[in-house]
């Protein structure tokens, strides 16, 4: 025996079944004593609470819920809520931190002061605070009867209200993902080497294919109005309330502006990293060859910044749509906030814990996956680095 | 001949130099400098002209006004900076800031940067912060832990989780870097697991949800199940920090040991550790940045921390009206850490990188 144990190989295995067999071990003990306490509750355990209807309400959806839903389609509901405020909050965090990382980057020293003052000030508080304190702001501000007015907009305590056009649902959602293609088509256009045209000479294709695109979303919307209503509704005060228009819950806009802001700091020190390493030689070689300095950036100091900005940008863009589980501070029905509205009322712990991992698991492997497919279309190819 | 250096240029001939070389440049600095005058201008006005500072008014005078309402923060800042800690006792709970800010501060000093220094500084720290707020031994009357509260249980549950978080990741980097492939594998698992998921959720599990798991003896209270987790968080992450340094070692070093006749422990402790903590540095007081910000997420599962004492500061009652200043009080207690924690670490960044050259 003492022989065996001497032998490196028969020690190695022991150790490693050791690790893992007390690791399992220990993850199997918690589950039995949960089930056991959970049975002494009277709760089964299993997954068929999914399909009984779940009593409560949610206060933000995008897809028709009612308190006779099933809890399934809750939490279908909380993904797609977390994912559309997480889209969001990038989009706006992009924006601002583009900005403010181009800002840091530019000659004038008065623009760097400023991008550093709001990295300073932003980064370094926490984003739940941000994100407290915007809910508070908008929720101070005054009831309907006498909200504040701009351009047809409405800010009110119980939200702000945006005019919005009078179309049918999905025809509205079949208008976005025209949209979404008039901007995506042209882009993928303008880089892929599916096509025989050089890359410089595909400008006609391009405005064409967002001309029409354009085209298409325009038919969709007027095809899909509403009878009998104005094509754009307009906010208005009826009685004691607001009508029409689109209404976006304080919820929702206090923690898009925070992961906006907060958000929009990394990123432009992501940004300004991007454009740091960017040799100066090459920006020079360009203007040398005699284009205009907007030629420059578009052709050359951009897509370089990008491929090394797009690692890190990805890392970030996980972190912020983890970030969205900070609805459940403020009341907003995330994803999260659903799971634990579960567990407080069907008590199926373990089963929703599961959800739980599952649902944040392809959430961010889908992301991973997303920007690696990316990164490889424009990382650069073949070997740059000659004498 | 001789030629002379170009006379300096002139105050304003400098001026015209860096904000007005071409047109684009000279509108960018006035676009600059209209935003900053104007938000300066907000700021000074709001802050401190048309700000109330005295409570003699009370919540009146300050409605009246039309600047911040300082007398707020005068009128309630024991209750955001200590919670529910009974009054008398408050000055222990200021103390026990005081040394954790004090421990904090040695720690940055590279003199205290060996292995058993910095155990020191954090451990007689802790200890002294812990007997200072719960008290019971030395004449200090006892106070328990859900009285705790405001910004010392902030600092518990920061540097606790420092403190379980920070070897717990060197173990974790250790057995991920195994030779064996089963334990690096499932130790990987682990890691990538936590770090896929919120740390709210984390917290929300070990603060709800692992009581059903756990057998009555070793539930033990709240907070503590709470800085577990929040000590796990911290781990997976920092785990691949340290891994990440390690990387970075020389493999000829490890073989140089190895060559030696020193044993895996020596190996560890004395040529490998100490090389991937000087490469992990910077990244690791990041790591602490980021977990001293991520402590506010405790609010969530029910803690009395300074978040919540705050919120609770001008929730109630007359002060309703008085939200933005508490949070800006709030926001400048986090400013002031988390700014000079990462001013420091961006100065050991620019330290190192010169002693490479």
């Amino acid at each position: 025996m003492s022989s065996l144990l001497r032998n490196q190989k028969v020690r190695n295995a022991l150790l490693q079944v050791l690790y893992v067999g007390s690791i399992g071990a220990l993850v199997l003990t918690g589950v039995v004593i949960a089930r056991r306490n959970l049975a002494e509750q009277g709760i089964t355990s299993g997954f068929d609470f999914l399909f009984k209807s779940t009593g409560w309400d949610v206060n933000f959806t995008l897809l028709p819920a009612t308190a006779n839903d099933p809890y399934w389609w809750f939490f279908l509901i909380g993904i797609t809520n977390t994912l559309f405020l997480g889209t969001v909050g990038l989009i706006l965090a992009t924006i601002v931190g583009t900005i403010v990382g181009l800002a840091r980057t530019s000659t004038n020293e008065l623009a760097q002061l400023l991008g550093r003052t709001y990295v300073d000030i932003f980064r370094n508080i926490p984003l739940i605070l941000q994100v407290f304190f915007w809910y508070a702001l908008i929720t101070h501000l005054p009831p309907p009867r006498a909200a504040h007015e701009a351009w047809g907009f409405l800010l009110t305590s119980r939200g702000l209200y945006v005019p919005f056009p009078n179309v049918g649902s999905v025809a509205m959602a079949m208008a976005l993902l025209a949209l979404v293609a008039a901007i995506a088509l042209p882009l993928w256009l303008g880089s892929t080497s599916r096509l025989s045209q050089a890359i410089g000479q595909r400008r006609g294709i391009q405005f064409a294919t967002a001309a029409a695109a354009l085209a298409c979303a325009a038919v969709i919307l007027a095809i899909g109005r509403l009878p009998h209503a104005p094509f754009i509704d307009f906010p208005a005060l009826q009685g004691l309330n607001l009508r029409g228009g689109l209404r976006i819950p304080p919820e929702f806009s206090a923690l898009a502006i925070g992961i906006a802001i907060y958000g929009g700091s990394y990123i432009a020190e992501i940004v300004r990293g991007g454009f740091k390493s960017v040799g100066k030689g090459q920006m020079e070689a360009a203007l040398s060859l005699g284009l205009s300095p907007w030629r420059v950036f578009t052709l050359v100091r951009l897509p370089l910044a990008l491929r090394a900005m797009l690692p890190i940008l990805a890392n970030q863009y996980v972190w912020l749509m983890k970030a969205t589980t900070m609805g459940i501070a403020v009341g907003f029905t995330d994803f999260f906030m659903i799971v634990a509205l579960t567990i407080n009322h069907s008590g199926q712990t373990l089963e929703v814990i599961g959800i739980l991992m599952a649902g944040f698991l392809a959430i961010n492997l889908s992301l991973a996956a997303l920007f690696n497919r990316l990164n490889k279309a424009i990382a650069l190819k073949g070997n740059q680095l000659r004498g | 001949m001789e030629i002379g250096a170009p006379p300096a240029p002139g105050k304003l001939e400098d001026l015209k130099r860096r904000f007005f070389a071409t047109p684009l440049q000279a509108l960018m600095s006035l676009i600059s400098l209209a935003i900053m005058a104007f938000i300066a201008w907000k700021l000074l006005n709001w802050a401190v002209l048309s700000a109330v500072f005295t409570t003699s008014g009370g919540p009146e005078a300050c409605q009246a006004a039309a600047g911040a309402c300082w007398s707020v923060i005068a009128a309630r800042w024991r209750i955001i900076l200590f919670g529910l800690y009974p009054f008398e006792e408050q000055w222990r709970s200021a103390l026990a800031c005081v040394a954790v800010v004090v421990m904090t501060v040695l720690s940055c000093i590279p003199p205290f940067w060996t292995g058993r220094r910095i155990a020191l500084v954090w451990g007689v720290g802790t200890t002294v912060f812990y007997v200072l707020m719960k008290g019971g031994v030395l004449g200090l009357p006892f106070v328990g832990e859900e009285a705790w509260g405001g910004l010392a249980l902030t600092l518990f549950i920061f540097v606790t989780t420092c403190l379980i978080g920070f070897p717990l990741a060197i173990c974790l980097a250790l057995l991920r870097r195994s030779e064996l492939p089963w334990i690096s594998r499932t130790t990987g698992l682990i890691i990538d697991g936590v770090r896929s998921l919120p740390l709210i959720s984390i917290l929300f599990t070990f603060a709800i949800v692992l009581p059903f798991a756990l057998p009555q003896w070793l539930q033990g209270d709240k907070l503590y199940r709470v800085i577990l987790g929040s000590a796990l968080f911290f781990s997976a992450y920092q785990a691949e920090i340290v891994r990440g340094g390690m990387q970075g070692v020389a493999k000829g070093q490890e073989e140089a040991a190895m060559a030696l006749g020193m044993r895996y422990w020596q190996r560890i402790g004395r040529i490998l550790l100490p090389q991937a903590m000087r490469n992990a540095l910077p990244a690791t007081i990041n790591q602490f940045v980021i977990s001293f910000k991520e402590t506010s997420l405790v609010v969530i599962v029910g803690f009395f921390e300074i978040l919540a004492s705050g919120n609770a500061a001008y929730g109630t009652g007359e002060w309703r009206f008085a939200y933005v200043e508490v949070y800006t009080f709030i926001a400048f207690i986090y400013f002031v850490f988390v700014f000079s924690l990462s001013r420091y670490g961006a100065f050991l960044e620019r330290r190192m990188s010169v002693s490479e050259r």
